[in-house]
């Protein structure tokens, strides 16, 4: 193991900003997807319980 | 398994269910790869004598670019399918695929950027890599953008299906062209090859981490696969008779 | 169906676009424009040190070409699109692919062309040399009919589609790069000293690779549109 410290871990030899910006970023954007999926996920079963709900009171 | 009948599959219907039973799978195997690949890039592999630890950065960076480029091949794949069998559940899956594609272009020119910075001097250099990237980025965006402006489902997954076609024979033509381009204007380039030498453990976290990436985009784009069906489907019978719907 | 009736539908969709062209000139024109007044600007942009100018000419003068071709690929399909042609040469004996292709010679006789003789002229202002003029001649002249191939991809995807105009750029324009490469290329390889051979060859093979492939992806292009 190359560390001696948590703070020698997080500075990263002075890249710190550079390694955990590209890490960093990648986590964003794969959490971003996620909740955006499910979002549209949810949105998709509300339209359809709503179009649901329409219908049956439509007298079907 | 030779006796699962895979056409079985390919309607909207019964991949619905199917596809929930893989998600937690594949997130799993995506979970379990990715701290594996983690402890390696940030434990197991030593210190770069060049580049320092900003070199961990390959760890992130170069998995995302063989994702980007991996996914427009799978992508194309599917549109392929969709062309040539006329199958409803093809186009979805290209169209399911085409953001995480996007996502990982984004994300390999991003860390391309700041792995740039401290190596080279400059966020951005007109290397033959990079330049590729971007251009795949663009197209991964006009297929989205194509399909988002056709409104008609079926239109926009067969006019999707063949940008992506067109796109995929292009692409050889353009990064050849890119790599010409590049070595014709020497000096701005310093490939990223050539800079470490790839010890073993490098590899290996590479590996680890593209397969954890992988696994994510399955996981990710079955589920969007899920969306675009409901919001498809909805005037089905079988949508509406959908037990999660019903609780 | 016979070589020669192929030949006749072909040369009919020329025909009847250059025609149709020449009856509104004012579309013809406005694409000339178009490059005259975009290359013109560069300089505006930059400066007027003509070591610099010699230098990105190429460049800006491809670019500009790119942009010109790509502003008139709207009118390549639209028109018989909404007055209902395009579905009678759909079902009409002459394959659809022939059709297709005399379309796009006509749309490169109507961009291209005038493109490529119009550009030594705007080469002089950016004090490019004699023989550097006459590669980029020769490079405009292999590479436009390219542009309208691929173009003709895009444009027959976004037939009737919602802000056509804005996403054709965005589908064509990275399918551009190898040619833009290729035939900006090709002048400063001249300069260089390298020779304009190889690019100029290689843009030759793109020409016959997408003469090949591009009408066919149109022709399905348009069957999806039509449909």
């Amino acid at each position: 193991m190359s560390w001696n410290s948590a703070t020698e871990f997080f500075a990263m030899g002075g890249y710190a900003f550079y390694v955990w910006g590209s890490f960093g970023i990648a986590a964003i954007l794969m959490a971003g997807e996620m909740l955006l999926v499910r979002a549209r996920r949810r949105a998709a079963f509300l339209e359809l319980g709503r179009e649901i709900v329409a219908r049956r009171a439509g007298g079907r | 398994m030779s006796g699962i009948n895979w056409f079985r599959f390919s309607s909207p219907q019964s991949f619905y269910p199917l596809a929930a039973k893989m998600i937690p799978w594949f997130s799993a195997l995506a979970v379990v790869f990715g701290v594996i690949g983690l402890y390696i890039s940030f434990f197991v592999a030593p210190t770069d004598a060049q580049q320092g630890e900003a070199y961990r950065i390959i760890f992130v960076h170069v998995p995302a670019s063989w994702m980007s480029m991996f996914l427009y091949l799978v992508m194309a794949f599917w549109a392929a399918v969709g062309m040539a069998m006329n199958t409803r559940l093809a186009g979805m899956m290209a169209s399911a695929i085409a953001p995480t594609g996007a996502m990982f272009a984004f994300l390999s020119l991003w860390t391309g950027s700041l792995w740039g910075k401290p190596m080279w001097g400059t966020w951005w250099v007109w290397d033959a890599r990079l330049t590729s990237e971007l251009i795949l980025f663009f197209l991964y965006l006009g297929f989205i953008a194509l399909q988002s402006a056709i409104d008609d489902p079926r239109r926009a997954d067969r006019a999707g299906a063949l940008l992506a076609i067109v796109g995929v024979i292009n692409i050889p033509i353009i990064y050849f062209s890119v790599q010409w381009w590049n070595t014709l204007h020497q000096g701005a380039s310093v490939s990223l090859t050539r800079a470490p030498s790839m010890a073993k453990t490098m590899l290996l976290g590479m590996l680890l981490m593209a397969l954890a990436f992988w696994m994510y985009s399955i996981a990710v784009s079955l589920s969007r696969a899920r969306a675009i069906i409901l919001e498809r489907e909805r005037h089905t019978v079988w949508v509406e008779e959908l037990s999660e719907l019903n609780q | 169906m016979s070589e020669a009736s192929l030949w006749n539908g072909f040369s009919a969709a020329v025909r009847r676009d250059l025609l149709l062209a020449m009856r509104r000139k004012s579309d013809v024109l406005t694409t000339l424009f178009f490059f005259v007044i975009v290359t013109s600007l560069f300089p505006l942009g930059i400066g007027p040190e003509t070591d610099m100018l010699r230098r990105i000419a190429p460049g800006v003068l491809w670019v500009s070409a790119l942009l010109a071709t790509m502003l008139s690929l709207n009118r390549l399909f639209a028109a018989d699109y909404v007055d209902g042609t395009l579905e009678q040469m759909a079902l009409s004996a002459v394959p659809l692919g022939v059709l297709v292709a005399g379309k796009v010679a006509a749309h490169w006789l109507l961009a291209g062309l005038p493109l490529t003789l119009l550009a030594p002229v705007l080469g002089l202002q950016f004090d490019m040399a004699p023989r550097s003029l006459a590669v980029m001649v020769a490079s405009l002249a292999i590479g436009t009919p390219v542009l309208s191939l691929i173009g003709a991809i895009g444009a027959a995807l976004t037939l009737g589609v919602r802000g056509g105009g804005v996403l054709v750029s965005l589908l064509v324009l990275p399918l551009y790069v190898p040619a833009l490469i290729f035939g900006a290329g090709a002048v400063e390889a001249d300069v260089s000293g390298l020779g304009s051979g190889a690019h100029l060859s290689l843009l030759a093979a793109m020409l016959a690779v997408a003469g090949f492939f591009a009408p066919w992806a149109t022709t399905a292009a348009l069957r999806i549109a039509l449909e």
